[in-house]
């Protein structure tokens, strides 16, 4: 693949690392941004960002819509200020497929957190991500991390089959489940639920609660990912909450932080972050082909006319492609 | 590479004690038809809260909307605040219900540009476009 020539010099935010490192908010955000920019002037400094980082216990917290993802990661990531440890947090939403724009609402249920310094928001678009975890959400991550906050949550967007990418981006994955969707339950089972390293049943000051905990709790003993799929037989907590009457958060801060350590003990870290990094490079390799062939439209154009007229198939166009890319 | 386009990026905020959203929640809608990324905080933000959310989220454009009169005591502050954490280049767009003569004063102090409540939508993505142009790229 060719390096595109940029002409410039490729020092671009080389100047915000020590802000970053020192934990300066303004260079932090900046390097989250040219993170999302992706241009190529600044691939050192982000290297460097990912040199630096790997230390912070990352939480992806999913589940479907209205769930209450946002006052979830509100009032958990105030518990885990008060334990004395700096919490980042990439709140995604998604973009428009039509207009590319997004509107990003995460942070009207943060209200808890506004001025505190120990804690730094970022609203991040899907842009189209297939998955809907944008690469550069992942080097957000790389970035709060590198700036030395403990933990970070990544809020992904509401239920799809996109939810299932955060399991390869986050060390622990909380799954949230709203009461009062019963046969939603039953839908998602064999979707994100079998993701969940903790379940959180939210809204549990609702009378209809207790029956979406039973029919966890019942999915959870029934299924074989139970106890064999998770590193070293962790045993997947469900943890009723209410952000309304700030109930079980403590327990569920409890629960991640005795998943943390159980990775740390069994060994189960070290096989997630492997995971985590192979798919990021398989998700980089994706993004650059799938922008290559954008850039190139005119290659696929001799191809198509073959594939119209059906003397040659989808796959061996698509195969095709691939070796007209390498041999520039 | 994979390079994106360069994307706005706006916060819109609700400050002091100003229920009416509806006009901003429009707006929200409009800059998002047109591309952009918006931020929204909600009502009953106070200046330090939206500078903080501003300067975390490394906005382009910082969106003001303001129906309760108290603009001439909020904006100084967003401005002043804005300039003490060193984010001077994010710019401030005020937009609402206000006298003509303030919005001269406003501009004075250094907003970008004031939006009456009868600016037409694609208006307000070109002042916002322009604004951003005019800043240059950083």
């Amino acid at each position: 693949m060719s390096a595109k020539k940029t002409g410039g010099k490729n020092d671009l935010g080389m100047d915000l690392l020590d802000g970053v490192e020192k934990g300066n908010v303004r260079a932090i955000a900046r390097m989250i941004s040219l993170a999302e920019a992706a241009k190529p002037e600044s691939r050192p400094a982000l290297a460097e960002i990912f040199r630096r980082a790997g230390n912070a216990h990352v939480i992806g917290i999913t589940g479907v819509p209205g769930s209450g993802k946002s006052t979830l990661v509100d009032v958990l990531a105030k518990a885990m200020r008060a334990s004395g440890r700096r919490v980042g947090i990439v709140a995604i939403d998604p973009s428009s497929p039509f207009s590319g724009g997004a509107i990003l609402g995460d942070r009207v249920r943060m209200t808890e957190l506004t001025g505190d310094d120990g804690v730094f928001i970022r609203s991040m678009a899907t842009r189209g991500a297939l998955g809907g975890l944008a690469r550069s959400s992942l080097e957000a991550v790389d970035v709060l991390d590198a700036a030395g906050f403990d933990l970070i949550l990544i809020e992904t967007v509401g239920v799809g089959q996109d939810e299932v990418d955060v399991v390869q981006a986050a060390h622990t994955v909380v799954v949230i489940s709203a009461p009062g969707l019963g046969d939603e339950i039953q839908a998602i089972k064999a979707g994100i639920l079998e993701i969940a390293d903790i379940h959180v049943v939210s809204k549990c000051d609702r009378a209809d609660s207790n029956a979406t905990i039973t029919d966890l709790k019942g999915m959870l003993t029934l299924g074989v990912r139970a106890m064999d799929m998770h590193e070293g037989g962790w045993r997947v907590p469900v943890v009723p909450t209410s952000a309304e009457t700030v109930e079980g958060i403590d327990d569920l801060l409890a629960a991640i932080d005795g998943h943390g350590r159980h990775l740390a003990d069994s060994g189960g870290l070290e096989e997630r972050r492997r995971q985590i990094l192979e798919m990021r490079v398989l998700k980089t390799a994706e993004d650059i082909i799938r922008k290559d062939f954008r850039d190139r439209r005119d290659k696929l154009s001799g191809l198509m006319d073959r594939v119209r007229d059906r003397s040659m198939d989808p796959h061996e166009a698509a195969l095709k492609l691939l070796d007209r890319i390498n041999e520039d | 590479m994979n390079e994106e386009p360069d994307v706005i990026r706006v916060l819109l905020a609700k400050v002091g004690l100003d229920g009416h959203d509806r006009g901003i929640k429009v707006v929200a809608r409009v800059l998002r038809d047109a591309g952009m990324d918006v931020v929204y905080t909600g009502l009953h933000r106070t200046p330090g809260e939206v500078v903080q959310a501003a300067v975390q989220e490394d906005v382009d454009v910082l969106g003001v909307s303001l129906l309760s009169g108290a603009h001439m005591t909020i904006i100084p502050d967003i401005l002043d605040q804005l300039k003490e954490t060193g984010a001077a280049d994010i710019r401030v767009v005020v937009g609402g219900v206000m006298p003509d003569g303030d919005v001269d004063a406003l501009k004075e102090m250094g907003v970008a540009e004031v939006l009456l409540q009868d600016t037409p939508p694609d208006a307000i993505v070109a002042t916002l476009r322009r604004v951003v142009a005019r800043r240059g790229p950083r």
